[in-house]
């Protein structure tokens, strides 16, 4: 059990060592990076399994008390993030060998190893139980974002690099300066002590402690109006690049706000959640229309996806955050996936731009299939994996009768699948440009490329179906959260 | 807590949030080390008052100062040092691409406004590049 929490965290960052040091073997590089992120991907299913079978489990990092030391906590909520997160990586790494083949990616010897580094920010984020742990686990992934987002070099990814890293840098130090401020109220980082003793604080203080991490996690979560870094540094990074970042760093952000605020009892914060909720499904929604790019009509999706799991939380009932997770599962493989399939595209049209493209159905019928699957389920449409993550959400919101999120989440499912019809029209049933720009015609790798697209595509199915156990689970996980005890008691013991 | 240390904090703070509005990465990295100071500060603050050094053996316990802060200190000014480096070979990059280092709007936005205001009489990315150019401060 000790060994299933900890080789989330551990296996990732040998896998970035061993293949920095294979850097000049390219076969056996990729193998390394293989490993490091796909053992992980496998053991943390094996967590799940023993995590629903016996409960919470702990490790006490070097054996030291929960004042002192550092604590993994794999409750369920952890043990349901981290199979599908490190699953999703784990098949856009593939894809980004495939990738790599094709000379057209990114620069392997950098971006496997620190795409490693990253799995591992992202196991910590996921298992850690004290505070300051998190901010480490978000440094580990924004410093191997930052490297990953820029290390080309180019003058659109240094333009669009800047503004990511210095509201990033402002988020951490914000997070820093909150780390301090709830030490300085409570003495203690642990999040189970923080649960008992965050509740008995003034008001006063106990919701400045909540507003401020609203804060700092809406910032990395990309929510209104703290997303402007978002849609513009996304689309310059190479594909297999965006996809991770797409896919797993802004929920992030809203798994350590669902982890923090629930605990902490931060109820009084939900109307504040649900109005930013709302305006960010409907400023993302209207972003993606206006947009002429594949991967930025793509990025404004993420930011209104985000509403739908901040409305989730606002509620602060088991049903909302249940909800929340579930649309947190439904999301990650999703977004990634629509992202890998933007990267197909742009290699059959040398181009992202929606004017450039078009005719792509009858030269290529398997892309536009793929595209259909998680495009239908991102805007909602059963029976995917989206309408029923969506359902949980709006049930949720009319059983506390929140009525206007609830009219702008469909609003905002309306506009997603506006603009999901804008890509398949200019790119799929439009007619062919007279002159299509010449894409890189490499054949080798793209056949990895279609089934890592593959894999990925199946997965977001396999979630669709088994979507009445994840949300009996996530239901459980919602339970755990909200109870606090279950939490606490695992920690203590 | 020591009133000397906050106005510190708030001096470091006020500073730093004024040199992280500037447009110049060189500003940028400043006014961030200075943000970072202060949050350092606070952090040591947070930890109560001063006292001996939290070494066992060498004074008694109630004496010491809390080291918890200190060890998460510590790793946070690591970081910070680590980043700001990061943010001046960023900064080196941008001045040899573009002979400045200040931080750019974002291209595709500015293209869908003029687009809005004056359909279509700025099209040609090179363009817009220019008029970026123009406009900056």
């Amino acid at each position: 059990m000790t060994a299933l929490i900890s080789i989330a965290v551990i296996a990732p960052l040998l896998g970035a060592g061993i293949s920095l040091a294979l850097r000049n073997h390219p076969k056996r590089r990729d193998i390394a990076v293989l490993a490091g992120l796909g053992l992980p991907a496998a053991s943390s299913h094996a967590l799940l399994a023993t995590v629903a079978a016996d409960g919470t489990h702990t490790v006490a990092v070097g054996g030291w008390a929960p004042e002192l030391g550092i604590v993994l906590v794999a409750d369920m909520f952890a043990a349901l993030m981290l199979p599908i997160a490190l699953t999703t990586i784990f098949v856009v790494e593939i894809f980004a060998i495939g990738q790599r083949k094709a000379r057209w990616g990114a620069d392997a010897a950098l971006s496997g190893p620190l795409m490693c580094v990253l799995t591992s920010g992202v196991s910590l984020a996921f298992l850690t139980g004290d505070l300051f742990t998190l901010f480490i686990a978000f440094e580990l992934i924004l410093v191997s974002s930052y490297v990953l987002l820029t290390h080309q070099g180019t003058a659109g990814q240094v333009r669009s690099g800047m503004t990511y890293v210095v509201m990033n840098l402002l988020a951490s130090t914000l997070f820093l300066f909150g780390v301090a401020f709830v030490y300085s109220a409570t003495g203690t980082v642990n999040l189970a002590l923080l649960a008992e003793r965050i509740p008995q604080l003034s008001d006063g203080v106990r919701l400045g402690i909540g507003t401020w991490f609203l804060v700092v996690f809406g910032t990395k979560a990309a929510v209104f109006p703290l997303f402007s870094w978002l849609p513009d540094s996304y689309p310059t990074a190479p594909t297999t690049i965006t996809a991770v970042f797409a896919g797993l760093l802004t929920k992030i952000g809203i798994y350590a706000m669902i982890r923090f605020h629930t605990l902490t009892g931060m109820d009084d914060l939900g109307s504040v959640m649900l109005m930013v909720a709302a305006i960010t499904m409907i400023v993302g929604g209207l972003g993606a229309l206006a947009q002429s790019d594949i991967k930025r009509i793509l990025s404004f999706h993420v930011i209104s996806q985000i509403g739908y799991m901040l409305m989730g939380l606002g509620l602060f009932s088991v049903a909302g955050t249940a909800a929340a997770i579930l649309f947190l599962i439904h999301i990650m493989p999703v977004k990634a996936v629509l992202f890998l399939l933007g990267g197909l595209i742009e290699n059959n049209e040398g181009s992202s731009s929606l004017d450039r493209s078009g005719g792509l159905a009858a030269r290529k019928p398997l892309i536009a299939v793929m595209f259909a699957v998680p495009a239908l389920s991102l805007a909602g449409i059963p029976p995917f994996s989206g309408f029923l993550a969506k359902l949980a959400v709006v049930s949720a919101a009319i059983d506390a009768s929140a009525t206007v999120v609830v009219v702008a989440g469909l609003l905002a499912g309306a506009l997603t699948l506006l603009s999901m019809w804008k890509i398949w029209n200019a790119v799929f049933w439009s007619k062919p440009v007279a002159d299509p720009s010449p894409g890189p015609a490499v054949r080798n790798g793209i056949k990895t490329m279609h089934t890592a697209t593959a894999l990925g595509v199946i997965a977001t199915l396999i979630v669709s179906l088994l979507a009445g156990p994840l949300l009996d689970l996530s239901t459980q996980a919602a339970e755990d959260l909200h109870d606090r005890t279950v939490y606490i008691e695992a920690v203590r013991s | 807590m020591s009133a000397a240390l906050l106005l510190v904090v708030g001096g470091l703070t006020a500073v730093g949030l004024y040199f992280l509005t500037g447009r110049s990465l060189s500003r940028i990295v400043l006014g961030y080390s200075l943000l970072g100071h202060a949050a350092v500060v606070s952090l040591i603050l947070a930890g109560g008052g001063a006292g001996e050094a939290p070494i066992a053996g060498q004074a008694a316990p109630q004496d010491m100062s809390n080291p918890l802060p200190q060890a998460l200190t510590l790793t946070a000014i690591v970081i910070s040092f680590g980043l700001t480096l990061f943010l001046l070979a960023l900064a080196k990059r941008q001045r040899v691409l573009s002979g400045d280092d200040l931080v750019e709007d974002d291209i595709e936005d500015r293209r869908i406004a003029d687009h809005d205001a004056t359909s279509a009489t700025a099209s040609s990315d090179a363009e817009i590049q220019a008029s970026a150019t123009a406009d900056r401060p």
